[in-house]
């Protein structure tokens, strides 16, 4: 444990400052977008006592009286506020205010425990019965899932463990209190942190004793805060006094759920920080700056730089007159737009997946083997190969698009095509095709060139345009661009579809390509199922070695 | 809001400004007008009446709403999973991990296929950008950049070169070389500029141009070489997460998906938006195209992952389950476009079965969210990128 720590801490420290420098990077852009003039920070409340000269009693804010266990207690969730978090929170707040119901949910009672008893506790696996029966659950593993997750964020926690996880046993778990909820977007202190731990350790039971990364996380926190301790000390032991005014039971329900709050919060190291959060998205929350806010009430001190004032304005211009005349352009147009009926859409859709089918790796196993489940990268070798099995060449069938896209398929339709003096079609859609991909600086002179090649009067490869077309590209080659030949593009392509492709397939060239396989009598089949298994032989030892090589990576 | 639609039939001279441009080929009085989507915007905003108020404008447009809607409910005759109860039903998957790539110090945020079905390279929130032989396991190159949160990374086709950026609002291309002890990063190429963080890239056809979304609401067509800006888009009204590019090699039009809830189609030659799809609840993290390109998929912070066709001009699926609380925040499809593979904030993949609106298998494996689910070239592996620090291959 003790090698761990200086890790830990540096992975920590890391952490932290990372964190510093990206909310510094993203707190720079939300600068650079607001336009007006910030305010000047409002001075933080006196919250430290000055050094000695006063009582330390009268300058000690008191934390406010933490909440009783109110399950019908509301959220600060604003019914409102869609921000991706909170729509997940309502969800489950949802599902966790359902299952403490008195009628449909889980039995929570007290458990009586060799000399004490347990408040307020209910099993995991009335839990993970609870969640199959009401989220149609039919896995309990995947309810197990779902609930660790709800955990995790920390609605319900194990009453004897840091690790906010769900088991489908006897162990003992208890609903969060709606005060510590993470709707309310609590972003602790370290000195709240600080005082807490310093709390656990005045409080002389062996239940509240600090874990070993707990002692560490202390140990640290007395250094970074060496100045300020003797505040932190202070708020620590006048929350003890408080506490203990209570009754015991509650005090028994209220500690596990503030213990439960830093799990989630200063999690155990190697859980999952569940405070995350995905940096896209930071603008919209409720606390888009992070500004730090205490769950013992103190007041913020020193970052408070951020103003609550400036609501990050997220891009939803209100509709000008503008934008909604242009919108009622678009909706005019897209209601001119003639729509095919769901029916005939979904026979496509079909038909183009049952064709694709046995091509998917995932529906249907690949021959000889996938790759990544044999380790063997045969597979690959004969996509790659010169001579495309049957299974390659059945595909070009499907469609032109299909044939063009196979490097052997497009050299075989030229061929084609080479031998019915009609290749230029194809060059000419392949050169247009390159245009497209020029760095911008060269499109210009490669439009002139293709124009020369193809389409200028006694053109080396003369392709055949309508009069239409032709007029209108040439219009469009007076200023080159890398879409001057998209019209031309366009009909040579049909042309080629509906005329050459279709011949192409009844050739012999193709059909043998395609029958090719399905005579393993004749002499070349034999042959060719000798190689292949000489090859299968020689590339599974290989495999082996591969294999072998993974091992030990 | 959206900027104006309309489906190109024909590219050339506008007969009103004689630009070169997508026409319109509309009618005005019986006479056929091909103008250029501009000179049919003047002509109609002239047309619109003087004195109209912000109000009556925005009713008018609210029964356009309507009326289009109805008009597209009356061709749904039925609904996908109703045809697609004839077809077979799937077996189970038996998809496993295959292989475990450990090496990113933090958050693996993107990554991205090699052409070549075996090569990835991947980006994390701790500014390494790493190009790996996924069947080996083989770190092959590794880029330090000066930001965090390298949000988005491609692969060039030609597959020599990787595109990355993030919050440092750029898209650069990095140039790959065989020399293992050059420094990449020295190389680096700022192609694109943003004017806030880039959530996605990808190259079009060539390693000569690059396609970029940003949080900056716009998404960007770009000449590599020159750094040039060749076409912007501008339509969405907050932040877009999300590109696609149409599988078509003759396509010219590409998806995209933000945090204003739509899904926009757009011509990547004119900037036009061609279509616009609302349905979903919350921001959508993810879209993609089915591969004939006639549909796409959207993952989305509802929970939910829905499937639209652009022939029938409307959502025909959603694939959702009450157990499914956490955001999705990533598809792709396997190569048929049978299966729909999804990353949720729940740690989970689910695989979907696109046709019947079935769950079809739960991945479970990594330890955090999953930030980015891929489908190899060939459809023999899904690659999944997590929250977890490692990426996993599934096959």
């Amino acid at each position: 444990m003790m090698a761990e720590a200086p890790q830990q801490q540096q992975q920590q420290q890391q952490q932290e400052k990372q964190e510093e420098d990206e909310q510094q990077q993203q707190q720079q852009q939300q600068q650079e977008e607001e336009q007006e003039e910030q305010p000047p920070p409002s001075p933080a409340e006196a919250t430290e006592p000055n050094e000695g000269s006063e009582e330390p009693k009268e300058s000690v804010q008191t934390p406010p009286t933490r909440p009783l266990l109110s399950m019908r207690s509301m959220s600060s969730v604003d019914p409102d506020d869609d921000s991706p978090n909170m729509i997940v929170y309502r969800k489950i707040e949802d599902i966790v205010t359902r299952i403490q119901d008195e009628t449909e949910g889980v039995p929570i009672r007290t458990v009586k425990s060799f000399m004490t008893k347990i408040p307020s506790v209910v099993t995991g696996a009335d839990i993970v019965q609870w969640l199959m029966k009401n989220l149609s659950i039919e896995d309990p593993a995947e309810a197990m899932h779902i609930g660790s997750l709800i955990a995790a964020q920390g609605y319900f926690f194990p009453i004897s463990d840091h690790v906010l996880s769900l088991k489908d046993d006897g162990t003992f778990y208890r609903f969060q209190a709606p005060y510590f909820w993470p709707s309310n977007c609590w972003e602790p202190e370290n000195t709240d942190y600080a005082i807490y731990l310093c709390k656990r350790t005045m409080q002389n039971k062996t239940r509240l004793e600090l874990a070993d990364y707990e002692a560490e996380n202390l140990a640290r926190l007395q250094r970074a805060f060496a100045r300020k301790w003797e505040f932190i000390y202070m708020q620590a032991e006048a929350q003890v006094k408080i506490d203990r005014k209570k009754d015991k039971t509650e005090r028994k329900i209220l500690d596990s759920q503030e213990r439960a709050f830093w799990d989630v919060h200063r999690p155990v190291p190697g859980c999952v920080n569940t405070t995350e959060m995905d940096i896209r998205k930071c603008r919209r929350m409720k606390n888009p700056h992070r500004v730090k806010k205490s769950v013992y009430g103190l007041a913020e001190e020193g970052t408070q730089s951020q103003s609550p004032i400036h609501t990050p304005s997220h891009h939803c211009r209100k509709g000008t007159k503008e934008d909604v005349e242009k919108e009622i352009l678009f909706l005019n147009t897209q209601l001119d737009r003639h729509c095919m009926k769901m029916s005939k859409v979904a026979e496509s859709l079909i038909t183009y997946t049952e064709q694709y089918m046995e091509y998917d790796p995932f529906v249907t196993a690949p021959e000889p083997s996938n790759p990544w489940t044999s380790d063997d990268p045969s597979f690959w070798d004969l996509e790659a190969s010169k001579e495309p099995s049957q299974q390659r060449v059945k595909k070009w069938g499907f469609s032109l698009e299909e044939a063009l896209k196979d490097p052997a398929g497009q050299e075989l339709f030229l061929k084609f095509l080479e031998s019915e003096f009609s290749s230029e079609n194809l060059r000419f859609w392949l050169a247009v095709q390159d245009l497209k991909r020029m760095p911008q600086q060269e499109v210009a002179q490669r439009a002139q060139d293709i124009w020369t090649e193809f389409l200028a009067e006694g053109a080396p490869s003369s392709i055949n345009l309508d009069s239409h077309s032709y007029e209108r590209t040439s219009q469009n080659l007076k200023d080159p661009g890398r879409y001057s030949y998209e019209d031309a593009q366009d009909h040579i392509y049909k042309l080629m579809k509906s005329d050459s492709y279709t011949r192409f397939l009844r050739s012999n060239v193709y059909q043998d390509l395609l029958m090719a396989r399905k005579k393993p009598e004749t002499e070349q089949g034999r042959r060719t199922s000798l190689e292949k298994f000489t090859r299968s032989v020689g590339k599974s030892l290989t495999g082996k070695r591969l294999t072998g090589l993974m091992q030990s990576s | 809001m959206c900027d104006q639609t309309f489906v190109a039939v024909t590219f050339g001279p506008c007969d009103s400004c004689s630009k070169a441009s997508p026409l319109m080929n509309i009618y005005i009085k019986n006479e056929p007008i091909n103008y250029c989507s501009f000179c049919v915007e003047m002509m109609a905003c002239q047309g619109l009446q003087k004195g109209e108020t912000l109000a009556s404008l925005k009713r008018e447009c609210d029964n356009l709403k309507k009326k289009l809607e109805e008009e597209r409910g009356k061709l749904n005759d039925v609904e996908l999973h109703q045809v697609a109860e004839k077809t077979e039903v799937l077996g189970a998957l038996s998809v496993k991990t295959r292989r475990v790539l450990k090496g990113h110090g933090n958050k693996v945020l993107c990554m991205d296929w090699c052409k070549d079905r075996r090569r990835l390279v991947s980006s994390s929130q701790d500014g390494k950008v790493i190009v790996w032989d996924a069947f080996t396991l083989n770190k092959e190159h590794g880029i330090t950049l000066p930001c965090t949160w390298v949000m988005a990374c491609a692969y060039a086709p030609s597959g020599c070169a990787v595109a990355c950026g993030g919050l440092d609002n750029k898209c650069s291309v990095v140039p790959l070389s065989l020399d293992k002890t050059e420094n990449l990063a020295a190389k680096k190429k700022s192609v694109a500029m943003h004017t806030n963080y880039v959530s996605g890239c990808t190259f079009t056809n060539s390693d000569m141009q690059l396609l970029t979304c940003s949080g900056d609401g716009t998404c960007a067509l770009w000449d590599v070489e020159s750094g040039q800006l060749l076409q912007s888009f501008h339509g969405h009204t907050a932040d877009v997460l999300s590109l696609d590019l149409a599988p078509s090699e003759t396509g010219n039009t590409f998806v995209s998906g933000g945090c204003d809830k739509k899904a926009n189609v757009w011509d990547m030659r004119s900037g036009q938006n061609i279509q616009s799809f609302e349905s979903h609840e919350s921001d959508i993290n993810c879209v993609k195209y089915y591969p004939s390109g006639d549909a796409f998929a959207s993952a989305s912070d509802d929970a939910t992952c829905r499937f639209y066709d652009l022939r029938a001009d409307r959502e025909v699926a959603v694939y959702q389950k009450d157990s499914i609380i956490f955001g999705a925040s990533t598809v792709d499809f396997s190569l048929s476009g049978r299966l729909l593979f999804a990353g949720y904030n729940d740690y989970t993949i689910n695989a979907w079965d696109v046709l019947k609106g079935t769950r079809v298998s739960v991945l479970f494996g990594h330890e955090n969210r999953i930030s980015r689910v891929r489908v190899s070239p060939d459809g023999t592996a899904l690659c999944s990128a997590s929250w977890d620090n490692t990426l996993r291959i599934w096959a």
